[in-house]
């Protein structure tokens, strides 16, 4: 299976976008040779700007850019980029609508080696709580291509996660990607495993596993994250009956908080989260650290099998 | 574009005041002090200097203008309704639900570029604006009006290094200096002199003025033309409250309702 980084496959698919649009300008936090937003630097060096460490400024002046119709995507790692800029992500950018993509690199435990203070683990909670915004965390390159394009094209303001280490290219070209539209991988009758991002592909190699005990498992890529694909999580829940969420992110309001509010408005079943419990990360290697924090196929197998158990008793 | 015409501005001057004065009062809340502060400057840039149509807001080749200090939005709101960019009448609904007129400036309402409030936040996105023109080759020129307690606030010095290194001459900030944050004088809370050497070091042109001279404070936006190469950072010297003697240099005028005795008394004061 190819494996790329969904920040690589931002890189190429950027200059695409530029050749196609001459009005995407882009702003770095200094960062773009992380980011991979070099590449557009170098073929389009009049509009790239990077306007230093200083991320509030770095969004603030991105926001200035729409008025003259200019489509600005703002590029750092996702921890400095949001939290230091959230006043500004707040009121500049979402309060007033502007059409302004940020991009944050670096999303998740899987940052590795550099160690908490990269990895971002808060990113969809601060993000989707806001009005007027979308959150977006691909699963893979080819769908990050994808989802590039269609945020371009779209009015208003984007949050996109992208991630530092190769992950494997689950999706094919011909697949539809439609943002708020969720993508059922697998289909299976006994348990549902909602994912995002890199967790899509542990919760494959968790339904294959699952298979081998007789366990039907359907997967579920929610690549968007708000607007939630409300219909398809109902529907799921009324066919399987028990859900896990599965998301490199913190317990707490993100992808699986997302899913249980739908669930406890709407369609009430077992819920099992496999997130990050209420701990910020450490530097070592992504699978080690994966392993450490319980996000690997086999913690989703056992949170499958707690919400199956659970499903049972009702 | 009108020329200068002293008396006309100073009319002018005193109705806005008169019109902030009844909106907030109107309201029930509002900011008075820091809206009567920068009465002079408003009329000069929507009077005399800022290229701008009322009947087509959204003009390309207009000027900008990004109130920062979005507390003093009466002050906007008057000088736009004055422009013709919306009826007179609407100031009634000032703070009022289902209102345009929301508390902090608003881009909901005709003439009004962006929405504030958090304060900080102007300056970044005018650089971002003047970098936005001069990549389509235009020659609007941004005007950012700022607070003095608002440039405690450090992401206005993020974009001071932004718009010098980037030489956005296109780019005037007026920073309406009347001394008085909400709860004291700023050199009290959090001193912020020498500000012009400040802004110099920053590689901006400063250029001081009395804020409520029209002669001085046409003299300064008519010298933006001359300044090539570097953004100008215009340090409007003014005093909070300016018009009422009694809420003169008075911090607790910062967002104090009148009383309706106070009332009477400022509208008898500014109709002199």
């Amino acid at each position: 299976m190819e494996m790329k980084s969904t920040r690589e496959a931002f890189g190429e698919a950027l200059v695409e976008l530029g050749r196609e649009n001459n009005k995407i300008v882009v702003l770095s936090g200094d960062l773009e040779d992380s980011t991979r937003c070099e590449y557009f630097k170098k073929e389009f060096p009049n509009r790239f700007f990077n306007l230093g460490i200083a991320e509030q400024d770095l969004v603030g002046a991105a926001v200035g850019l729409t008025f003259e119709g200019w489509i600005p995507l703002v590029c750092s790692f996702a921890s400095f980029l949001l939290p230091s800029a959230y006043s500004v992500l707040r009121l500049s950018v979402c309060y007033n609508n502007k059409n302004v993509k940020l991009i944050g690199s670096h999303g998740g435990l899987t940052v590795g080696p550099d160690g908490a203070t990269a990895q971002s683990l808060e990113d969809f909670a601060i993000t989707r709580v806001l009005p007027n915004i979308r959150v977006i965390c691909p699963v893979d390159a080819l769908e990050t291509k994808k989802a590039l394009c269609q945020i371009a094209s779209l009015e208003g303001p984007v949050y996109m996660r992208l991630a530092r280490i190769p992950f494997p290219v689950i999706t094919q070209d011909a697949q539809p990607f439609e943002i708020g539209k969720a993508n059922i991988l697998r289909r299976g009758k006994d348990v549902s495993i909602i994912a995002c991002g890199l967790m899509v592909s542990e919760a494959l190699k968790a339904a294959d596993i699952l298979s081998r005990e007789k366990i039907e498992t359907e997967v579920i890529n929610m690549h968007t994250i708000k607007p939630l694909d409300e219909e398809t999580i109902v529907q799921s829940a009324r066919s399987a009956g028990a859900i896990v969420t599965a998301e490199e992110h913190q317990m707490y309001g993100g992808l699986g908080s997302a899913v249980a509010e739908v669930l406890g408005k709407r369609h009430p079943v077992p819920l099992e989260m496999v997130a990050v419990r209420d701990t910020f990360g450490e530097s070592g290697e992504p699978e080690e650290l994966l392993r450490k924090y319980q996000l690997k196929d086999t913690d989703i197998v056992n949170a499958a099998k707690n919400a199956l158990k659970r499903k049972m008793r009702k | 574009m009108p020329k200068f015409d002293i008396t006309a501005f100073q009319e002018k001057a005193r109705h806005y005041r008169e019109d902030i004065l009844t909106m907030v009062c109107d309201a029930g809340s509002g900011h008075i002090g820091g809206a009567f502060s920068g009465v002079e400057i408003l009329v000069s840039l929507y009077h005399y200097k800022m290229r701008h149509n009322p009947q087509n807001p959204s003009w390309s080749q207009r000027d900008r203008f990004i109130m920062s200090k979005g507390h003093a939005s009466a002050l906007l709101y008057v000088t736009l309704a004055d422009c013709g960019y919306f009826p007179k009448e609407e100031l009634k609904t000032f703070r009022k639900l289902n209102s345009r007129l929301q508390g902090h400036v608003y881009s909901g309402v005709p003439g009004v570029e962006f929405s504030t409030g958090a304060l900080g936040q102007g300056l970044s996105v005018s650089c971002g604006i003047a970098l936005g023109v001069k990549l389509r080759q235009s020659d609007s020129r941004v005007y950012c009006f700022l607070g003095d307690g608002e440039i405690q606030e450090g992401q206005n010095w993020e974009a001071a290094m932004t718009a010098s290194q980037h030489k956005l001459d296109n780019l005037c900030a007026i920073l309406d200096q009347n001394k008085i944050q909400q709860n004291d004088l700023v050199s009290k809370i959090k001193n912020e002199e020498p500000l012009a050497d400040k802004w110099r070091s920053f590689g901006w042109e400063v250029i001081e003025v009395d804020g409520h001279n029209f002669s001085e404070l046409t003299a300064a936006l008519d010298a933006l033309d001359r300044i090539k190469g570097k953004p100008v950072f215009i340090i409007a010297h003014t005093v909070k409250g300016k018009g009422v003697s009694f809420m003169e240099n008075q911090a607790k005028w910062h967002s104090r309702l009148p009383t309706p005795r106070e009332r009477q008394a400022a509208l008898e004061e500014l109709g002199g």
